[in-house]
This record gives structure tokens, sequence and C-alpha cells, in this order.
């Protein structure tokens, strides 16, 4: 793995049930910058994370995370690579009894020996980051989606990862929700050197944020590089469509 | 948490002055290495005669636990009164330190959610029933309103969906009623047989069994088992489709969810529980025979027995109450489904409530009819 590389996808086949969604696909995210799978919908880009973090066993290929391959990982050496990232989930995936604090706080008191008041502490700092400082005491219900989708990742920043994993963060969300949820990735990506992987297929946050994508159609990668490029000079024919229509249903 | 991590190197050394204490960190400030000297640190500062200087030009990297270090160490310092300085943090660090507006990090607001005290405690609960009352009244009415106009349109029930529901309710629960009304049928005729036996009436045990399995344990038995998995199931399902928004989909159609969900599930709750109480009386009788066959009676001796025993009025006691025992628990489960609140945990309520309730008003409505049938001399 190169020294800029964080998470490199080696020939990675993935599925359901012996059937292959994804075939033979390699591309690797470089530290430090915001990369994102894009796809139409069923194109296998939740498929394609969840491989990424585990939750999913590939049916052939590596996924290594700091050089460390999670195919395969088992017990310790499992935990130890699944403490590298945080992962947010399409629909936030907060625990509806907890309030915010205890959201965040859970990994804190599972993986760390902090005392209860610095935890507390951390806590309430992880929600201030993502624009929630206050709302500690809210449980899940009673904030809106974009805020909680923001308590996912400040639950997901908890430890402090270099790494956070993001499937569809503005699904479902309004377009002026939406365009915060970006401005905060941008805001975590450049002041905390945070390393995003984002499935999605909002072109808003994809030209707005994105440092480089991969897209998939058919079971395979179809484009990679600078998403404004590829608007610019689409290298083939779903690439083209995929940006015009979006462009389209955007305006 | 992982209990065999060694113990992290040390990055906190106190340097105690007369007008200011020195809190020299160094390395990485990270979960572990803060976790490591954070009471210390917090003591230091406590302790400290004057400001509090945090000395941080050997820290090569500072992560959110080493933020809330300076934010609790600049809180003690504000608690007495003394200023409390960073030095040497990289600047990439410093701005992300001086983001944070620290004063938001000792409060944590929540949304009211307080009901005026005891007093108002009691007015919400009495509300609360008041209005489960008015809910359940008009729920009962809207599905009997139901199931007199499916007697008068029958063609409106959507005989595929509700088959499917009299199967999962009726044919799915043979074996376990099969098996739970033998066993009952064992047990009382093995407790009954052994006193009976020393006073000379030992076969007087299958007149005991009869009875007791046709008039109550029969619907009962059914009643309860349809209660734990039939009705908990109708709730469940209905449940999940009002968190799923489906039921608000079928009100916005114009469909009633009660006579689309409710009065078809009622329907198949009246016509399966007779069936399957008729099926645990003639399991609790073959457990009890069954027994009676250990202790040596012949079987013919106790077919004999049986049939100067058992009554068709007896029958007909248990399963008149069967009817409307199965209308109760499958109303209760849809009830229950159909005011589920909102979020997953709502759906696990709906589920546990509708098992409570339907097994309490099996047993008022049992004991009702013990009163009535005992006044009518039934």
């Amino acid at each position: 793995m190169s020294a800029d590389g964080i998470v490199e996808v080696k020939r990675l086949t993935a599925g359901y049930a012996g059937q292959p969604v994804l075939r033979d696909i390699s591309f690797r995210v470089r530290r430090g910058e915001i990369f994102m799978i894009l796809g139409g919908s069923g194109s296998g880009k939740s498929t394609l994370l969840k491989n990424m973090i585990g939750l999913y066993p590939a049916m052939a290929g590596e996924v290594l995370i700091g050089g460390e391959d999670i195919v395969g990982a088992r017990g310790s050496r499992r935990e130890g690579i699944l403490r590298k990232f945080g992962v947010t989930y399409q629909g936030g995936a907060l625990f509806g009894s907890m309030n915010l604090e205890s959201n965040v706080a859970l990994p804190l008191e599972e993986w760390t020996r902090l005392p209860s008041d610095a935890r507390l502490l951390l806590a309430r700092l992880k929600l201030q980051q993502v624009g929630l400082g206050g709302f500690g005491g809210y449980l899940p219900s009673e904030i809106s989606g974009g805020m909680q989708k923001r308590a996912a990742v400040a639950r997901a920043m908890a430890l402090d990862p270099g790494l956070l994993f993001l499937d569809e963060p503005s699904s479902g969300l309004d377009p002026v929700t939406s365009a915060g949820l970006d401005d905060l990735v941008r805001s975590l990506s450049r002041n905390l050197g945070i390393t995003f992987v984002i499935a999605s297929h909002e072109l808003s946050s994809i030209l707005a944020i994105a440092d480089r994508v991969i897209m998939l159609d058919g079971g395979g990668i179809v484009a990679e590089g600078d998403p404004r490029e590829l608007r610019d000079r689409p290298t083939n024919d779903y690439v083209r469509a995929f940006f015009r229509h979006g462009k389209e249903r955007a305006a | 948490m992982d209990g065999d991590r060694s113990a992290p190197p040390s990055i906190l050394r106190v340097e105690s002055g007369e007008t200011a204490t020195t809190l020299h960190l160094s390395g990485r400030l990270d979960d572990e290495t803060v976790a490591a000297c954070w009471h210390r640190a917090l003591a230091a500062a406590a302790g400290s005669a004057g400001r509090i200087e945090v000395d941080c030009r050997g820290v090569d990297y500072c992560g959110g636990a080493g933020f809330a270090l300076f934010a609790a160490l600049e809180e003690k310092s504000e608690e007495r009164g003394s200023p409390m300085t960073i030095v040497g943090l990289a600047p990439r660090f410093r701005e992300l330190f001086d983001a944070i507006d620290r004063r938001k990090l000792r409060v944590s607001a929540a949304p009211d959610r307080g009901r005026g005290g005891w007093v108002g405690d009691i007015g919400y609960v009495a509300a609360g029933r008041a209005g489960d009352w008015r809910a359940e009244t008009e729920f009962v009415g809207e599905v009997g309103a139901g199931l007199v106009s499916l007697a008068r349109h029958p063609r409106r029930l959507r005989v595929r969906e509700w088959w499917k529901i009299v199967e999962k309710a009726g044919s799915d629960a043979l074996p376990i009623v099969g098996l739970i009304s033998f066993l009952t049928g064992v047990i009382i005729a093995f407790q009954a047989a052994m006193p009976m036996r020393q006073f000379g009436v030992d076969i007087f045990v299958v007149n005991l069994v009869a009875l007791a399995v046709t008039r109550e344990l029969g619907p009962i038995m059914t009643a309860i088992v349809l209660a734990g998995r039939t009705g908990s199931a109708f709730a469940a399902e209905i449940g999940t489709m009002k968190v799923n928004e489906e039921v608000a989909a079928l009100t916005t159609m114009g469909l009633d969810p009660v006579r689309f969900l409710a009065v078809p599930r009622v329907l198949a709750g009246i016509v399966v529980t007779p069936l399957l109480t008729v099926y645990s009386m003639a399991a609790g009788i073959a457990g009890g025979l069954a027994v009676m066959m250990l202790i040596d009676f012949p079987l013919s001796t106790l077919m004999n027995q049986l049939s100067g025993a058992l009554k068709l009025q007896d029958i007909s006691a248990g399963l008149i109450k069967s009817f409307f025992f199965g209308a109760v628990v499958a109303g209760v489960g849809c009830m229950r489904g159909l005011r589920t609140g909102a979020g997953p945990a709502a759906v696990g309520d709906a589920t546990t409530r509708s098992v409570v309730t339907g097994i309490f008003l099996i047993v008022v409505l049992d004991a009702i009819f013990a009163v009535v049938y005992y006044n009518i001399d039934f």
C-alpha cells in the first residue's frame, strides 16, 4: 500500500447469497481526501461500503484499512481495524432510548479508560463540532432528521478516527440541511484532517465537496477521478447521463 | 474496554511554584494517554496556589480527549478564580480548541419533559386512561360495525389474505395448542389420581379431567396461547405498518384501517379459536386418559366412564366462551397495533401490552362466564 493511501480495495467481488453485485473492483482512497462512491440506485454503492467496513463478508479480494486487510480479520485484530474508522448509516442509527450525549459517549465508555466526566465533556465537544452544542440532553426522536445525521457523525467521530464512512448522508434531507451537512464534512476534513468515504448519488453534494469519485454501474467501476472533470469531460455515456440528468433534476 | 492493554507512557509532568503551577504535557494527547493522567492533572489544577499554565510544547498530537482535558482544566481554574494559559500548542490544534464554545460544554439542554410534578403525572395518567377508554370503545364499535357490514356484503372480504391469517393463527398453532393441552390433561390426571385412589374413586378422575378441560382449561389454554402467539403477532405486524406509515397510506387512500386490517383478523380469531378449542379439549382428555391407562385402567372402561361424564352442554359451555376469547385476543392485538406510537420501541411496547391486556381480559371474561353459567344453571 502506498504511503498516502488509507484505504485500498483490491480485486473485490461482493454480493449477496452467492450472487455477485460487484465484480473484481480495485481503487484507492488517499489520506485526507473526500472520496465519494457514486452510482444509481441498485448499482452497489451501499454493498461496496458495507464490504469496506467489514459488515458483509467479501466473496473475494481484499480491503486494506491502514494497511490491514479487514476481509477475514477476526477477534482482536478485527477490533483493532474497526477502531480506525467511524461509520454513519442512512437512517442515522442512533439508539432511541439514549440521549445524544449518551449515544456519543457509548463508544468512549466501551473502548477507552476515560473517566465519566471526561467522557461527558468529550461527547459534548463532539456534538459541538457537528453544530449540536447544547443538544446533548435531547433524545433522537426529539430532533430533526438532519440533526440526527449530524449526531450520528459525532458518534462516529467519538474515538477520533482518521477515517469516516458515510452511507447516503444526504438522503431524505432538504437541500438546506443537506448543504449544511456538506459544510460539516468539508470543515471536518479541512480542520481535523479526517478522510471521508461517502456513498451518495446527490449531485450537488458530489460537485460541492468530493475530491475524487468512483462511479459504479453494471457491477464495476465505469469512471474514476475529479467529479468536475468527469462532468465537463465525461468518459462514457453513463457518466454523461448521470451528470446531465442530475443537473436537469437539480435545475 | 480492552483490559489487557499495557499502561500508556506518562504525558504529564507537574511543576508547582508559589505563583503558578505548570502542567507539562508531551507526546500524543489521545484517549489512552489522557485517561491515564486525567485525575492527576485536575488535582494539580485544583491544588494550585496561583495561575495555571499548560505547557504543550512537547505535544505532537491532540485529539478530542486532549481538548476535553484543556476544557476541564479551564473550568477548574475559573472555579478557583485564577487564569489558565495554554502555551506552545501547535497552531492547527490551537485553532480547533479556540473554535470550541467552552460554555456550551458545561450545560446540556433537554426539552422540557416535565408534567408539573406528581399532580401533573396523575392528571396525565388519568387523561391517558380516559383517552384509552374512548379509543377502545370506538374500536369495539368500529369492529362490530365492520363485522356487520361484512356479513351483509361478504364479497368485501379479501379471501386470499384472510385465509393466510386463518392459516397462521389456526393450523400453525395446532402443535403448540395440542402439546400444552395434552400436558395439562396429564398433569390434572396425575395430581387427582393419587389422592382419589386412596378413597377408591380414581375412576372419577376421568369425569374431573373431562369437565375441567371442556368447561375451563381447553378454552382458557387455547386463548392464552393465541394471546401470546397470534395477538402479539397482530400487534407487531400492524404496529410496524403504523411506524412505516402504511396505515397512514391506507387512510389517505380512503380505506378505513380498522375495516381493512382489524376486521379480517378479528373474524379469523372468531373462526379459529373455537376450532382450536375443540382440538385442545380432545388433546387434554387424551392426556388424562393416557395417565389413567398408565395406572392400569383399560381403555374400554375409560371410554365408558367418559361417555357418561361428558355432556354436550359442557362442550357447548366451553365453545361459547371461545368465540368471545377469539374476538378479544384478535381485537386487542389489532387495537394495540393501531395505537402504536413512534419508533421501533413502540412496536415492542404495543406487542407486550397486547399480550398482557389479552390475558387479563380472557380471565375477566372467564370469571363473568362462570357467574352467568352458575346463575342460569348451564
